[in-house]
């Protein structure tokens, strides 16, 4: 069990300048974070798209704002739970006990939930019989590429994850590419080797077709893909792998009691806490009159809601607001000698 | 104000004037119309504000973007005729346009 004075859901920018906020101010703090990387949307869907909204920054890409919060944040010792995504929210008298998919157990009395607009989540396929076989013979990432040797897999997409993976299984077993239109997304050189591979009959290469269904009992046999022009196909295939990116989900946060207006969760403005007691939000995923979904917003929200902190993570001492350019305590927070 | 109809999947029927400027998802998501998410917030970077747009419609609008049609390969159910509608943007000559919503966004 780890005991932070606050836990934060989410390492977008929100999230990485909430937790510098409560560094600064003397608490503690973790980030848990469903994706295997820090920076939320901004790495996820944006990486190279150029911002010009964020104060004193007059263009940065989502990559760029990423690397330079993580700099700022580089004075504070701060642990991130990569990879995992909560699950249970619970009340243990003053305290919240938060537990993860991996098994991780906080407890806190302070949750600040900077989530976006939920967990990133594979994309599935829309035949609803594909779920009976998800994890079994569909998958829509990759663990261990050895159980694919000998076998017959399907991939379905047109980006760099399909490409890559078609081209390296490739190598062993018997590969079917399968795409909804004959253009791919994947960088050039890798389209090109696929290409390659389909002429010398390495990769069975299947244009506009699209998944229509799964067939088989127990496991997998065989599946049915549609041609644009309604021609049906039926491949015999032992694993199918679907690589159509991701997309946000609100997940488990709709089970903490929270009130929640489409997607969003409702705030104060005060201190952008829920209707539970130490349950922040800040960033896109609150909602409040006049909120706007910007990253700047998100920044605000957060430094406001950190100072809310504090009173439940020492309820014995009073919050004192400082400067940065003259508080001793805060520049021995970071680390700066004068 | 140009008359825009969204359809749900299962048939019901909304037509509501969107002032020229918006676009089609914004048209939708500030009227309340169930159907299109839009979670991205308008940056084309989530294939949530998918639409599939009536055939004679189809062929005047403006072309896709770069990147549109990358994005709707991971939308729900794409169609030769699917468009994100936050790529399109309401003008005079939009006027009764018609776009019937797939059964999910995700």
């Amino acid at each position: 069990m780890i005991k932070t004075d606050a836990l934060i859901i989410g390492a977008g920018p929100t999230g990485l300048f909430t937790a510098h906020q409560l560094k600064l101010i003397g608490l503690n703090c973790e980030v848990v974070d469903n994706l295997d990387k820090i920076g939320g949307q901004c790495i996820e869907l944006y990486p190279d798209k150029p911002i010009y909204d964020i104060p004193a920054v007059p263009e940065c890409t989502g990559e760029e704002l990423t690397n330079n919060l993580i700099n700022q944040l580089k004075p504070f010792d701060i642990k991130f739970h990569l990879s995992e995504r909560v699950e249970e929210v619970k009340k243990n008298n003053e305290n919240w006990q938060v537990k993860t998919n991996k098994g991780t157990e906080f407890s806190t009395p302070n949750i600040i939930i900077a989530g976006g607009v939920g967990s990133f989540e594979p994309r599935k396929f829309s035949p609803k019989d594909c779920e009976k076989f998800e994890n079994k013979s569909i998958f829509y990432s990759i663990k261990d590429k050895s159980v694919f040797k000998g076998k017959t897999v399907s991939i379905f997409g047109g980006g760099d994850s399909a490409l890559d993976w078609a081209i390296e299984l490739s190598k062993d077993s018997k590969v079917n590419l399968i795409h909804r239109r004959d253009e791919f997304r994947g960088a050039q050189a890798t389209v090109d080797k696929m290409n390659d591979l389909a002429k010398n009959e390495k990769i069975n290469l299947f244009t506009k077709y699209q998944l229509k269904k799964a067939n088989g009992q127990d496991n997998l046999e065989s599946i049915d893909i549609e041609h644009d022009n309604k021609d049906v196909k039926n491949l015999k295939t032992d694993y199918v792998l679907g690589f159509f990116g991701l997309i946000m989900q609100l997940g488990p946060i709709a089970n903490w009691g929270l009130n929640i207006d489409k997607k969003t969760i409702n705030v104060d403005t005060e201190k952008f806490e829920t209707n539970q007691k130490g349950i922040y939000a800040v960033g896109d995923i609150c909602t409040y009159p006049g909120k706007l979904k910007l990253i700047l917003s998100g920044f605000h929200e957060g430094a406001l809601a950190a100072r809310a902190c504090f009173k439940l993570a020492r309820p014995n001492e009073k919050y004192k607001f400082e400067f940065t350019t003259s508080s001793k305590s805060i520049k021995d927070r970071l680390g700066i000698k004068e | 104000m140009p008359k825009i109809t969204y359809i749900e999947h299962n048939g019901k029927i909304h037509s509501i004037e969107v002032a020229n400027g918006l676009t089609v998802m914004e048209g939708a998501v500030q009227n309340n119309i169930p159907g299109i998410d839009a979670d991205c917030g308008g940056s084309m970077a989530c294939a949530t504000c998918h639409v599939y747009v009536k055939e004679e419609w189809f062929n005047k609008l403006p072309k896709k973007e770069d990147g549109e049609e990358d994005m709707l390969d991971m939308a729900f159910e794409p169609k030769k005729n699917s468009r994100l509608s936050c790529q399109l943007m309401v003008s005079d000559q939009l006027d009764g346009l018609v776009v019937n919503l797939p059964e999910k966004q995700v």
